[in-house]
Protein backbone atom coordinates (compact mmCIF):
# COMPACT_ATOMS: atom_id res chain seq x y z
CA UNK A 1 0.00 0.00 0.00
CA UNK A 2 1.63 3.40 -1.17
CA UNK A 3 0.31 6.28 0.61
CA UNK A 4 -1.32 7.62 -2.48
CA UNK A 5 -3.79 4.77 -2.20
CA UNK A 6 -4.30 4.94 1.64
CA UNK A 7 -5.27 8.68 1.14
CA UNK A 8 -7.35 7.78 -1.80
CA UNK A 9 -9.14 5.21 0.05
CA UNK A 10 -9.63 7.43 3.23
CA UNK A 11 -10.71 10.22 0.99
CA UNK A 12 -13.12 8.23 -1.16
CA UNK A 13 -14.70 7.03 1.79
CA UNK A 14 -15.41 10.91 3.25
CA UNK A 15 -16.19 11.56 -0.23
CA UNK A 16 -18.94 8.82 -1.00
CA UNK A 17 -20.39 9.07 3.11
CA UNK A 18 -20.70 12.83 2.52
CA UNK A 19 -22.48 12.87 -1.02
CA UNK A 20 -25.02 10.27 0.26
CA UNK A 21 -26.35 12.46 2.61
CA UNK A 22 -26.40 15.44 0.20
CA UNK A 23 -29.17 13.18 -1.26
CA UNK A 24 -30.71 11.78 1.62
CA UNK A 25 -30.74 14.16 3.96
CA UNK A 26 -34.26 15.53 5.19
CA UNK A 27 -33.26 18.52 6.13
CA UNK A 28 -31.70 20.59 3.10
CA UNK A 29 -29.76 22.91 5.06
CA UNK A 30 -27.59 19.66 6.22
CA UNK A 31 -27.44 18.76 2.69
CA UNK A 32 -25.79 22.10 1.48
CA UNK A 33 -23.23 21.55 4.74
CA UNK A 34 -23.01 17.68 3.46
CA UNK A 35 -21.88 19.08 0.05
CA UNK A 36 -19.22 21.66 1.64
CA UNK A 37 -17.64 18.66 2.89
CA UNK A 38 -18.27 16.48 -0.16
CA UNK A 39 -16.32 19.15 -1.86
CA UNK A 40 -13.57 19.85 0.64
CA UNK A 41 -13.04 16.23 0.12
CA UNK A 42 -12.21 16.13 -3.40
CA UNK A 43 -10.53 19.14 -2.50
CA UNK A 44 -8.41 16.88 -0.64
CA UNK A 45 -8.30 14.23 -3.80
CA UNK A 46 -7.06 17.38 -6.20
CA UNK A 47 -4.34 17.26 -3.33
CA UNK A 48 -3.32 13.83 -4.22
CA UNK A 49 -3.06 14.25 -7.94
CA UNK A 50 -0.75 17.27 -7.06
CA UNK A 51 -3.13 19.71 -8.17
CA UNK A 52 -2.82 22.05 -5.67
CA UNK A 53 -3.81 25.32 -7.31
CA UNK A 54 -6.81 23.49 -8.58
CA UNK A 55 -7.43 22.07 -4.73
CA UNK A 56 -6.86 26.33 -3.68
CA UNK A 57 -9.32 26.84 -6.52
CA UNK A 58 -12.06 23.97 -5.76
CA UNK A 59 -12.13 25.71 -2.05
CA UNK A 60 -12.43 28.95 -3.01
CA UNK A 61 -15.10 28.83 -5.54
CA UNK A 62 -16.92 25.60 -4.74
CA UNK A 63 -16.98 24.89 -0.75
CA UNK A 64 -17.07 28.78 -0.52
CA UNK A 65 -18.77 30.66 -3.15
CA UNK A 66 -21.64 27.82 -4.26
CA UNK A 67 -22.60 26.39 -0.74
CA UNK A 68 -22.49 30.33 0.45
CA UNK A 69 -24.88 30.74 -2.58
CA UNK A 70 -27.35 28.22 -1.76
CA UNK A 71 -27.29 29.05 1.90
CA UNK A 72 -28.45 32.53 0.88
CA UNK A 73 -30.84 30.82 -1.17
CA UNK A 74 -32.30 28.45 1.27
CA UNK A 75 -32.51 31.26 3.98
CA UNK A 76 -34.13 33.69 1.20
CA UNK A 77 -36.66 30.93 0.38
CA UNK A 78 -37.37 30.04 4.20
CA UNK A 79 -37.18 33.34 5.17
CA UNK A 80 -40.62 34.39 2.57
CA UNK A 81 -42.47 31.10 3.20
CA UNK A 82 -42.10 31.35 6.68
CA UNK A 83 -40.89 27.61 7.56
CA UNK A 84 -37.90 25.33 7.20
CA UNK A 85 -38.10 23.53 4.15
CA UNK A 86 -38.76 20.18 4.71
CA UNK A 87 -37.78 18.09 1.74
CA UNK A 88 -38.69 14.36 0.67
CA UNK A 89 -37.43 11.89 -2.20
CA UNK A 90 -39.83 10.41 -4.14
CA UNK A 91 -39.04 7.10 -6.32
CA UNK A 92 -36.63 6.09 -4.19
CA UNK A 93 -36.48 2.81 -6.22
CA UNK A 94 -36.59 4.19 -9.62
CA UNK A 95 -33.87 6.33 -9.10
CA UNK A 96 -31.46 3.89 -7.17
CA UNK A 97 -31.81 1.54 -9.84
CA UNK A 98 -31.11 4.13 -12.48
CA UNK A 99 -28.12 5.73 -10.40
CA UNK A 100 -26.57 1.58 -9.94
CA UNK A 101 -27.21 0.84 -13.66
CA UNK A 102 -25.38 3.77 -14.46
CA UNK A 103 -22.57 3.33 -12.22
CA UNK A 104 -22.12 -0.17 -13.34
CA UNK A 105 -21.89 0.87 -16.97
CA UNK A 106 -19.39 3.06 -16.32
CA UNK A 107 -17.31 0.56 -13.83
CA UNK A 108 -17.72 -2.03 -16.32
CA UNK A 109 -16.05 0.25 -19.14
CA UNK A 110 -13.14 1.36 -16.31
CA UNK A 111 -12.53 -2.18 -14.82
CA UNK A 112 -12.02 -3.48 -18.58
CA UNK A 113 -10.40 -0.80 -20.29
CA UNK A 114 -6.46 -1.11 -21.25
CA UNK A 115 -4.33 0.04 -18.03
CA UNK A 116 -2.92 3.67 -18.58
CA UNK A 117 0.69 4.25 -18.59
CA UNK A 118 0.41 5.67 -15.43
CA UNK A 119 3.63 7.86 -15.88
CA UNK A 120 2.81 10.37 -13.65
CA UNK A 121 6.07 12.81 -13.62
CA UNK A 122 6.97 14.90 -10.80
CA UNK A 123 7.59 17.79 -12.71
CA UNK A 124 5.07 18.05 -14.39
CA UNK A 125 1.89 20.01 -13.45
CA UNK A 126 2.90 23.00 -11.60
CA UNK A 127 0.97 25.93 -11.24
CA UNK A 128 3.12 27.74 -13.57
CA UNK A 129 2.64 25.45 -16.22
CA UNK A 130 -1.26 25.91 -16.09
CA UNK A 131 -1.26 29.95 -16.32
CA UNK A 132 1.36 29.20 -19.38
CA UNK A 133 -1.21 27.07 -21.31
CA UNK A 134 -4.25 28.64 -20.14
CA UNK A 135 -3.00 31.96 -21.64
CA UNK A 136 -1.34 30.57 -24.58
CA UNK A 137 -3.61 27.05 -26.40
CA UNK A 138 -6.34 27.71 -24.23
CA UNK A 139 -6.95 31.96 -24.27
CA UNK A 140 -9.88 31.97 -26.48
CA UNK A 141 -12.16 29.99 -24.32
CA UNK A 142 -10.42 31.68 -21.10
CA UNK A 143 -11.65 35.43 -22.90
CA UNK A 144 -15.13 33.75 -23.45
CA UNK A 145 -15.53 32.20 -20.01
CA UNK A 146 -15.20 35.93 -18.99
CA UNK A 147 -17.75 36.92 -21.20
CA UNK A 148 -19.95 34.10 -19.81
CA UNK A 149 -19.21 35.44 -16.00
CA UNK A 150 -20.77 38.97 -17.15
CA UNK A 151 -23.76 37.11 -18.81
CA UNK A 152 -24.31 35.03 -15.86
CA UNK A 153 -23.82 38.35 -13.68
CA UNK A 154 -26.17 40.20 -15.38
CA UNK A 155 -28.41 37.28 -15.82
CA UNK A 156 -28.73 36.66 -12.14
CA UNK A 157 -28.76 40.26 -11.04
CA UNK A 158 -31.78 40.87 -13.33
CA UNK A 159 -33.57 37.20 -12.87
CA UNK A 160 -33.88 38.21 -9.01
CA UNK A 161 -33.90 42.02 -9.11
CA UNK A 162 -36.75 43.07 -6.82
CA UNK A 163 -40.19 45.05 -9.25
CA UNK A 164 -41.12 47.50 -8.30
CA UNK B 1 -4.33 3.63 -9.49
CA UNK B 2 -5.57 5.91 -12.57
CA UNK B 3 -8.79 3.52 -12.46
CA UNK B 4 -9.53 4.08 -8.67
CA UNK B 5 -10.08 7.73 -8.97
CA UNK B 6 -11.82 7.15 -12.27
CA UNK B 7 -14.35 4.68 -9.93
CA UNK B 8 -14.71 6.84 -7.27
CA UNK B 9 -15.38 9.08 -9.44
CA UNK B 10 -18.30 7.15 -11.08
CA UNK B 11 -19.67 6.63 -7.75
CA UNK B 12 -20.03 10.28 -6.88
CA UNK B 13 -21.56 10.38 -10.67
CA UNK B 14 -24.14 7.97 -9.66
CA UNK B 15 -24.65 9.62 -6.27
CA UNK B 16 -25.63 12.98 -7.78
CA UNK B 17 -27.97 11.37 -10.58
CA UNK B 18 -29.83 9.72 -8.12
CA UNK B 19 -30.66 13.30 -5.97
CA UNK B 20 -31.36 14.38 -9.51
CA UNK B 21 -33.92 11.76 -10.21
CA UNK B 22 -35.45 11.54 -6.20
CA UNK B 23 -35.16 14.94 -4.94
CA UNK B 24 -38.68 16.94 -4.90
CA UNK B 25 -37.12 20.29 -4.00
CA UNK B 26 -35.77 22.14 -6.63
CA UNK B 27 -32.66 23.89 -4.57
CA UNK B 28 -31.88 19.65 -4.06
CA UNK B 29 -31.63 18.86 -7.70
CA UNK B 30 -29.51 21.28 -8.25
CA UNK B 31 -27.07 20.04 -5.56
CA UNK B 32 -27.09 16.67 -7.19
CA UNK B 33 -26.22 18.36 -10.31
CA UNK B 34 -23.25 19.93 -8.52
CA UNK B 35 -22.23 16.48 -7.39
CA UNK B 36 -22.44 15.54 -10.90
CA UNK B 37 -20.33 18.10 -12.23
CA UNK B 38 -17.74 17.05 -9.37
CA UNK B 39 -17.84 13.66 -10.59
CA UNK B 40 -16.58 15.02 -13.51
CA UNK B 41 -13.59 17.43 -12.17
CA UNK B 42 -12.26 14.52 -10.53
CA UNK B 43 -12.10 12.38 -13.86
CA UNK B 44 -10.63 15.55 -15.76
CA UNK B 45 -7.57 15.80 -13.36
CA UNK B 46 -6.75 12.73 -12.82
CA UNK B 47 -6.92 12.07 -16.53
CA UNK B 48 -4.62 14.94 -16.42
CA UNK B 49 -2.14 13.53 -13.81
CA UNK B 50 -1.39 9.75 -15.52
CA UNK B 51 -2.24 11.64 -19.33
CA UNK B 52 0.49 13.90 -18.90
CA UNK B 53 -1.28 16.91 -20.62
CA UNK B 54 -1.81 20.07 -19.41
CA UNK B 55 -5.74 19.78 -21.06
CA UNK B 56 -7.28 18.32 -18.13
CA UNK B 57 -6.56 20.86 -15.84
CA UNK B 58 -7.44 23.59 -17.93
CA UNK B 59 -10.95 22.28 -18.63
CA UNK B 60 -11.50 21.16 -14.73
CA UNK B 61 -10.58 24.57 -13.83
CA UNK B 62 -13.41 25.88 -16.95
CA UNK B 63 -15.42 23.12 -15.46
CA UNK B 64 -15.38 25.27 -11.82
CA UNK B 65 -16.20 28.22 -13.20
CA UNK B 66 -18.84 27.39 -15.09
CA UNK B 67 -20.26 25.65 -12.37
CA UNK B 68 -20.38 29.17 -10.06
CA UNK B 69 -22.06 31.17 -12.59
CA UNK B 70 -24.41 28.31 -13.62
CA UNK B 71 -25.34 27.72 -9.94
CA UNK B 72 -25.50 31.50 -9.30
CA UNK B 73 -28.25 32.06 -12.51
CA UNK B 74 -30.08 28.96 -11.38
CA UNK B 75 -30.29 29.48 -8.33
CA UNK B 76 -31.67 33.03 -9.25
CA UNK B 77 -34.21 31.50 -11.17
CA UNK B 78 -35.49 29.06 -7.90
CA UNK B 79 -36.16 32.27 -6.01
CA UNK B 80 -38.12 33.78 -9.00
CA UNK B 81 -40.07 31.03 -9.65
CA UNK B 82 -40.81 30.74 -5.16
CA UNK B 83 -41.50 34.15 -5.36
CA UNK B 84 -44.50 34.01 -8.31
CA UNK B 85 -45.51 30.26 -7.26
CA UNK B 86 -45.07 30.21 -3.78
CA UNK B 87 -43.04 26.77 -3.93
CA UNK B 88 -39.89 24.91 -5.19
CA UNK B 89 -41.57 21.71 -5.39
CA UNK B 90 -40.39 20.51 -8.89
CA UNK B 91 -44.20 18.77 -9.33
CA UNK B 92 -45.76 22.15 -8.85
CA UNK B 93 -44.71 23.81 -11.09
CA UNK B 94 -46.18 22.37 -13.98
CA UNK B 95 -46.70 25.81 -15.63
CA UNK B 96 -45.58 24.73 -19.20
CA UNK B 97 -47.74 21.31 -19.45
CA UNK B 98 -49.65 21.08 -22.70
Amino acid sequence: MTGEAIGLGAIAVVLLCSSLLVVLSKNLFHSVLWLAAALVATAGLFVLLHAEFLAAVQVLLYAGGVVTIVVFAIMLTERLAGQTIQQMNRGIAWGAVLAGAVFLGVGAVVVRAPTAPGRASAAFGNTAALGQALLTDWVLPFEVLGVLFVAALLGALYLARVDE
Amino acid sequence: MLKAYLLVAAAVFSIGLFGVLTRRNAIGILLGIELMLNAVNINLVAFARYGGSMAGWVLALFTIAITVAEVAVGLAIVIVIFRVRRTVEADHLTLLRG
